[in-house]
């Protein structure tokens, strides 16, 4: 039997080649990753950088850590064989059921990990930006729990999309902050984050929501999140006998993504799907998918692809998905891209869409819809792996969170009216 | 020399410190911007720091998030950008470009710094460039003989000052204080104890920016500083008066009253 303690340190533990010392993820045609952050920020990058650097090795942040996730956010979380799904598509689609963590997303393990550094390093107060909400949510748990201020910086478009995570955030302690400027989502609730930070770094941590930003937040965040696929991996062996033949998840920031991939990346049989939101579809220019419809850049510190127009000026990202709806990618990603290792492709909407309906009929699982996405993915390929290999594969998907979140833009998106308003049939008085 | 270099050595001969003024293009029109440009150079700037309006502004308050927020809906471009340095320098003031990165990345590292020299510029700011990522782009300016500014702050190390204003030519900019741009009602003295130890570390000229808007606060920098550096007070004359001919006057009563601080706070030294 493993021991899940164990697990979740030595996930957080392991050493990587990448990214380099100097934190960026070189190939032979562009030096992805780095630091392009104003002079005024290096001093705090300093010093997150070797609290990091300390915490990955020092046996008292790995049981605080780990101790965290077992007995808070509920690690590990298990990996459900989706059996009726499956048998639509000839596959064996095994889910991780990042949704069962406290707070409804993979989001916590990033947090839990990254505000025990910010009490290390001394931080009273902790700063977040969020699209979906639940980068906010797990922020201000984790402040509540750990007793730091949280201010959370998101989109005001955002605010509105999800106005249940605004509830929740509010309830848990955390003031939240509707960004009303640019195209009011999540990149310019980052912008706004650092506006903040550079004036507070000293009493403030910012806690990055995804493998982005400068070094080292797309090692770290990673890192945090890293156990995901150590758990997938194992488990996927004791389930079926051997590893997957592909894992998927959705691709926004990525880092639901990069924990899943990242125990994989040396198992060259497994194939590594990111599914990035295609909004109203690639060709339409309305999309979040930074990798296929997007060119190699720089925005929030870090060199990876993004969406921009010709003079490098960020263009907008579309998505029905909030968490989604970013114009970069983590810089790993975009590494595991050019390298050929990880392979993209858009979801667009309806295929996202469908898929949500369909996980929640046949399996009774309502999903984020960020994490649709990747479901969707999965049945795309499930046809053309099985075609492949001539077998029926094996498909993990990081079902990265729950869809209670969602379900306005599902109401609206399906035309459905889910609240019962005492007028229809069934009503009890 | 190229012309920044050549205004900084002439107002270090006459004991004084420069007045630089930001503004940025396509704000309220290419055109306007130039109009307004002109007006800081007959008002007393040494220097126009040209500011090219980007999607994602992360370092600048309000003000000129507004500013380039108009620019760039009304369409403005990079080569717009470079003609207004082209306009700058055609009245014999030094004519920067202050750009965040990706916009000259995608630009092209060697056509964007070619091409401003081209039309006469002497300079460019990066404020969210640190020399370690910067390899290709010094060697680009290298070449075209385009002054590089990068930034200290109040909380760069000894160390990093040094590199920083090791991989400068033309001047240093110490950003005053820990924030973004925008009016501050005090410098402070995070800013003196910077231009202090930059000093140590280089004989570059030293310029300070962020929060400054008045005569007198200009008078305060530039008693020990090289170079005084004026951007969202401009803008705001700008977004204050909506009639183009009112918002050129105003920036030229502005340009004149940080210029006249300036020569007294030299005074002082």
């Amino acid at each position: 039997m493993t021991d899940p303690r164990a697990e979740i340190i030595s996930a957080y533990a392991a050493t990587a080649a990448m990214p380099d010392d100097t934190g960026h993820f070189p190939t032979d045609n562009a030096l992805f990753g780095g630091r392009f952050m104003p002079e005024a920020l290096m001093a705090v990058l300093k010093e997150l950088t070797e609290a990091y650097e300390v915490s990955k090795t020092d046996p008292a942040f790995h049981q605080e850590f780990a101790d965290l996730l077992l007995h808070y956010a509920n690690r590990p979380s298990l990996l459900t064989e989706a059996h009726n799904l499956s048998a639509r598509v000839g596959a064996r689609i095994l889910l991780k059921r990042e949704d069962l963590n406290h707070t409804g997303s993979h989001k916590i393990n990033n947090v839990l990990g990254q505000a025990l550094l910010a009490k290390r390093m001394g931080k009273t107060r902790v700063i977040a930006e969020t699209g979906a909400g639940q980068h906010g949510v797990a922020t201000a748990t984790a402040a509540a729990l750990l007793g730091l201020d949280c201010v959370v910086y998101m989109g005001a478009e955002d605010t509105r999309r999800q106005a249940l995570n605004v509830a929740r955030m509010r309830m848990l302690g955390a003031e939240v902050v509707p960004v009303a400027i640019g195209s009011q989502t999540l990149k310019d609730a980052i912008n706004e984050a650092l506006r903040d930070w550079v004036a507070s770094a000293d009493t403030t941590y910012y806690a990055l929501g995804t493998a982005a930003g400068p070094h080292p937040f797309p090692a770290m965040v990673r890192d945090f999140a890293r156990v995901i696929g150590v758990e997938a991996r194992r488990q996927t062996l004791e389930l079926t006998g051997g590893l997957p033949d592909a894992v998927c998840a959705c691709v926004g920031g990525g880092s639901n993504a990069i924990g899943m991939f990242h125990a994989f990346v040396p198992d060259e049989s497994v194939r590594l799907y990111g599914f990035e939101a295609g909004g109203s579809g690639v060709a339409s220019g309305l999309h979040a998918a930074s990798i296929t419809g997007g060119s190699v850049g720089v925005l929030h510190g870090t060199r990876t692809y993004l969406l921009q127009d010709q003079y490098g000026q960020t263009q907008e990202s579309h998505s029905i998905s909030a968490g989604l709806d970013y114009p970069a990618v983590g810089p790993e990603h975009a590494y595991l891209h050019a390298t050929g290792r990880g392979r993209y492709e858009p979801v667009d909407d309806a295929e996202a869409m469908d898929a949500f309906r369909a996980l929640c009929e046949t399996e009774g699982i309502i999903p984020a819809i960020e994490s649709a996405h990747a479901l969707a993915g999965a049945l795309r390929i499930a046809p053309q792996l099985a075609a492949e290999l001539g077998r029926e594969p094996v498909i993990v998907v990081n079902l990265s969170g729950r869809g209670d979140k969602d379900m306005h833009t599902a109401a609206a998106y399906f035309g459905v009216d889910f609240i019962d308003n005492g007028h229809s049939e069934g009503g009890e008085q | 020399m190229n012309r920044l270099q050549d205004v900084l050595k002439t107002a270090r001969a006459e004991n004084r410190a420069v007045l630089i003024g930001y503004l940025p293009a396509g704000f309220p029109t290419v055109d306007g911007s130039i109009d307004a440009m002109r007006a800081m150079v007959e008002g007393g700037c040494d220097v126009i720091e040209v500011g090219l309006p980007y999607s994602d502004p992360a370092m600048d308050g309000p003000v000129i998030q507004a500013a380039a927020d108009q620019a760039l809906a009304r369409g403005t471009s990079t080569p717009d950008v470079i003609r207004a340095a082209g306009a700058v320098a055609d009245t014999g003031a030094a004519a920067l470009i202050m750009s965040y990165w990706n916009p000259i990345e995608h630009y092209g590292v060697d056509r964007f710094a070619s091409e401003l020299a081209a039309v006469g510029g002497s300079g460019v700011i990066t404020p969210d460039l640190i020399p370690e990522e910067a390899g290709p782009w010094i060697e680009a300016t290298d070449k075209h003989d385009i002054g590089r500014v990068f930034l200290v702050a109040p909380s760069s190390t000894p160390e990093r000052i040094a590199l920083t204003a090791a991989a400068c030519s033309g001047f240093v900019y110490a950003g005053a204080v820990m924030g973004v741009t925008g009016a501050r009602d005090q410098v402070g003295h995070a800013a003196r104890d910077l231009v202090e130890r930059t000093k140590q570390a280089t004989g570059q000229p030293v310029c300070v920016g962020l929060g400054v808007s008045t005569g007198d606060q200009a008078a305060e920098i530039a008693a020990y500083a090289d170079g005084v550096i004026v951007g969202s007070a401009f803008v705001r004359r700008l977004l204050d008066n909506r009639d183009p001919r009112r918002g050129v006057d105003a920036v030229r009563e502005l340009a004149a009253e940080l210029a006249e601080g300036v020569r007294r706070g030299s005074k002082a030294r």
